[in-house]
């Protein structure tokens, strides 16, 4: 079988393109100074960030599964005035400048917020410099990939396999969790690890609204800000580029497969 | 037990009014061209689509009635669907699949999977229930899709074009074993078909549906011998006409009057098998009551027959065989003279 | 050693002459003499006074147009020594000008111009009562801290330990301005910041002063950096806010005299 040419304006173009992402992971890693690595590594404030972001992230992924993937279903399923503009609000985040909706988060939930200053004088509970609060800045800013990504998938999947089923007498809570759900999957764990992945590299609504202290609010990219000017953030910024890398690819992989 | 269902719905370009009652044991056919609305019409039944007035009986219990608003979800419902495709899960396994409605109805996990095991059993599948559907051949499958509908015992079964994803060389095979395992189920049988061929052969009696409506119904037999419809006409392959009888005479809309050996009057269906139609290139002499001339418009070899459509005042389709063609030199678009005999003109009321 | 500088305070005495217009005959002179561009990098405390400085140096020197580039002081050396385009580098810690000296990225020697010193900040009314650096410690006080790495969290550090006082704050932020809108937002009670922070901040908050004893008197030094394109205007610059009219602009905003 003979190769097809591929145009040389294509290749340059491509190449190009691809350099300008290659070569800032390149400069990371070279001018990493990996003398220092296992120290930077294994400092208890990179550990802490590390356990934390993980923690954060994860849990903004569980909460974005239990309240994205109802609304990805209502978005897709259900035809009520005003739709359009309710999905436009619930995937806002992703066009907002992060630290807008830290803000906006702050105004909401915080102190002296509209409903935050409800839940400080009724319950004595207090969001911003916790780790729910990082949790609910990620879940904010993260969710809405995962609401896109479950919504595409309602919406490309064979209705009538749902139907199939509740001709077979299963109810709507079967039907959803025991065809929907698994039928959906692939998008389902495509818009998780999306979510999971812009969590974890949250930065601008976190320390906003959540603030920046070690082991209770400062996640790794807060890590990587705030130590600037010291070797330790290459070498964190590299820990959260692997992370990230690994995700991605895992995840193509597992959309082909699933393809 | 009867299912009774009285449906009126407009669905796009479809306007369905339909009546349909269906005794116990019966094998009912719901046949017609694309379009006709049969499967809305099983969807309806099903509790799939809502309709604008009506009802749906089963057994004497209301399923849905528009009168009083009552409506049994399809999941309650005691009935089992097969799909075209047959929309196996394609996440679950053969046996999961054949489990998943008695599951849905309550019965236990070791009891639902035994059970399943059975119908597969039954159909010869029990080497494939840990498989996937996507493992399966066409036919396979549609036996999976038919026992998993069977499995939790419904009154009544709907099946949606049950042979029309498999391929010419399967459905033959598949169609015979369909038959044998609609035989060995006691409820009402409701499936929708546009392949004459499979709903003579699985039904009991077909119902003829075009453009929402009821056209026919009747045994297999009484609707190929006495069509009602273009279309059914079409599908078994005779020359259909319309008119009025009088005496020895029907007269066809627009003048022409053929000739028949019926007594009926008033209006007439009238059928002429295409073998009962001769052609001349001369105008013929003797005995034939019924001339016409006609263009050739279509020549078409069937087998060891050959068909000749002739548009004219009266357009009719011939069969002749091969020789007689040789004979006549007709070519399309040559001008052919027709004649059949009274006598090979069935007449029926319309 | 003295001599030189003070023969720089003369020669910055004469620029500054000739930049408030006192002597027509010079001020063309040297109006005529400079021109083109100059990147100013500025620590972000200095954000209000530094637009003024830039304005009116400007207006002497209408041949040099001034761009002025803020934030916190360690990501300016990162900038730097990355390549940003900066001609004058101005830093509110020594630290950090130490640091871009060692690293061969400043021209000549730096020179301090300003002095700043710490207040506490609260929301306006001190709704905490708050009187000392003590009281931050206060049972249901919300203190937050610039990072350690932010020339301003040190201080603060410095300064509680000069007090005694040993306080956890609840968030690290990124900048003095990050403590501030958290406390005109009613998310924390109390913070540490620059006097000129609380000038430029008017009412939206109050500060409270600290004795001299614990006060720590933060410097901010200047410098021309290696490579600038423009070493005559930047030098000028430097001058400019070196003369009367350039401390006592500063001087106007909080900052204390560089003397």
């Amino acid at each position: 079988m003979r190769r097809e040419r591929v145009p040389i304006v294509v290749v340059v173009l491509a190449a190009i393109g691809a350099a300008f992402f290659i070569l800032p992971l390149v400069g990371l890693i070279v001018r990493s100074p990996w003398r220092d690595a296992v120290t930077a590594l294994t400092a208890p404030e990179t550990v802490d960030a590390l356990k934390l972001s993980l923690l954060a992230s994860l849990s903004a992924t569980a909460a974005g599964l239990l309240l994205g993937v109802p609304l990805a279903w209502i978005y897709a399923r259900v035809e009520f005035p005003g739709r359009d503009l309710l999905r436009a609000l619930t995937t806002l985040p992703m066009v907002l400048p992060p630290v807008v909706g830290g803000i906006a988060l702050l105004l909401a939930f915080g102190r002296r917020g509209l409903f935050g200053s409800w839940l400080d004088t009724t319950f004595g509970i207090t969001l911003p410099f916790t780790t729910v609060g990082v949790v609910m800045a990620e879940t904010f800013v993260a969710m809405p990939f995962l609401i896109l990504t479950v919504e595409a998938g309602l919406r490309s999947m064979d209705r009538r396999y749902e139907e199939a089923a509740r001709a077979l007498g299963a109810s709507r809570w079967r039907v959803f969790t025991r065809v929907t759900l698994p039928l959906i999957g692939p998008s389902l764990f495509a818009g998780a690890v999306l979510c999971w992945a812009r969590a974890l590299g949250e930065f601008g609504a976190t320390i906003t609204f959540a603030g920046n202290f070690p082991g209770v609010t400062q996640t790794m990219p807060l890590a990587v800000y705030l130590l600037l000017d010291t070797n330790t953030s290459f070498i964190l910024s590299l820990v959260l580029l692997v992370i990230s890398l690994a995700v991605l690819v895992g995840l193509r992989h597992r959309w082909l497969g699933s393809a | 037990m009867s299912l009774d269902a009285s449906i009126r719905l407009t669905l796009g370009p479809l306007d369905l009014d339909m009546e349909l009652t269906i005794e116990e044991g019966e094998v009912v056919a719901l046949l017609g061209p694309n379009g006709a609305g049969k499967t809305t019409l099983l969807r309806a039944v099903a509790g799939l689509v809502p309709f604008r007035s009506g009802h749906v009986r089963l057994d004497g219990r209301v399923l849905e009635d528009t009168a009083t608003g009552q409506y049994l979800p399809t999941e309650r419902r005691p009935i089992g669907f097969v799909f075209q495709d047959y929309l196996l899960f394609p996440h679950l396994s053969v046996l999961d699949n054949v489990a998943f409605g008695l599951r849905s109805r309550g019965t236990p996990r070791r009891e639902a999977a035994e059970k399943a095991g059975e119908w597969l059993e039954r159909v010869g599948l029990k080497p494939y229930a840990r498989a996937k559907p996507a493992e399966l051949s066409g036919g396979q499958r549609q036996r999976v899709a038919l026992v998993r509908a069977l499995a939790p015992d419904p009154r009544l079964l709907l099946l949606d074009e049950p042979l029309a994803a498999l391929d010419v060389t399967t459905r033959a095979e598949v169609r015979r074993d369909l038959k044998r395992h609609l035989a060995s189920f006691r409820g009402i049988r409701l499936l929708v078909t546009h392949d004459p061929l499979e709903a003579v052969a699985l039904a009991d009696r077909l119902i003829v549906m075009e453009k929402g409506h009821l056209v026919q119904t009747g045994t297999p037999a009484e609707v190929t011998e006495r069509p009602r419809s273009q279309y059914v006409a079409d599908l078994v392959g005779v020359n259909l006409l319309q008119g009025e009888a009088d005496h020895g005479i029907v007269r066809l809309p627009g003048g022409p009057v053929v000739s028949v050996a019926a007594a009926e009057s008033g209006e007439v269906f009238a059928v002429i098998h295409p073998r009962a139609v001769a052609l001349h290139r001369t105008h013929p002499e003797g005995s034939p009551r019924n001339v016409w001339q006609g263009r050739a418009s279509n020549i078409e070899l069937m087998g060891n027959r050959v068909r000749v459509r002739i548009d004219g005042e009266v357009p009719l389709v011939a069969e002749v065989t091969p020789g007689a063609l040789k004979e006549l030199d007709l070519i399309e678009g040559e001008v052919v003279w027709l004649s059949f005999k009274s006598t090979d003109v069935g007449v029926y009321p319309a | 050693m003295r001599s030189r500088v003070s023969l720089l305070i003369v020669a910055a005495a004469f620029l500054a002459a000739c930049g408030s217009g006192g002597n027509a005959a010079s001020n063309s002179s040297t109006s005529t003499s400079l021109s083109g561009y100059i990147s100013v990098f500025a620590a972000a405390s200095l954000n209000a006074s530094f637009n003024a400085l830039g304005t009116s140096f400007h207006r002497a020197n209408p041949g040099v147009g001034v761009n002025l580039i803020y934030a916190g002081t360690p990501t300016l050396v990162t900038q730097i020594e990355q390549g940003a385009p900066a001609d004058v580098f101005a830093s509110a810690d020594t630290t950090s000008m130490d640091k871009l000296s060692a690293d061969g990225f400043t021209m000549g020697t730096s020179r301090v111009f300003a002095h700043n010193q710490l207040e506490i900040v609260v929301a306006p009314g001190n709704p905490k009562g708050i009187t000392k650096l003590a009281d931050l410690a206060k049972p249901g006080v919300i203190y937050i801290s610039e990072g350690p790495t932010v020339p301003a969290g040190k201080y603060s550090l410095q300064a509680l330990a000069t007090a005694g006082v040993k306080v956890t704050p609840k968030s690290l932020e990124t900048s003095v301005t990050a403590v501030i809108s958290k406390i005109e937002l009613g998310e924390a009670d109390a913070g540490i910041v620059y006097t000129t922070d609380i000038n430029a901040a008017g009412n939206k908050v109050q500060g409270i002063q600290i004795p001299t004893a614990d006060n720590v008197i933060a410097t901010y030094p200047m410098v021309a950096v290696k490579g600038t394109k423009n070493s005559a205007a930047a030098d000028a610059f430097i001058a400019y806010v070196l003369s009367t009219t350039g401390q006592s602009m500063l001087a106007s905003f909080g900052f204390l005299s560089a003397a």
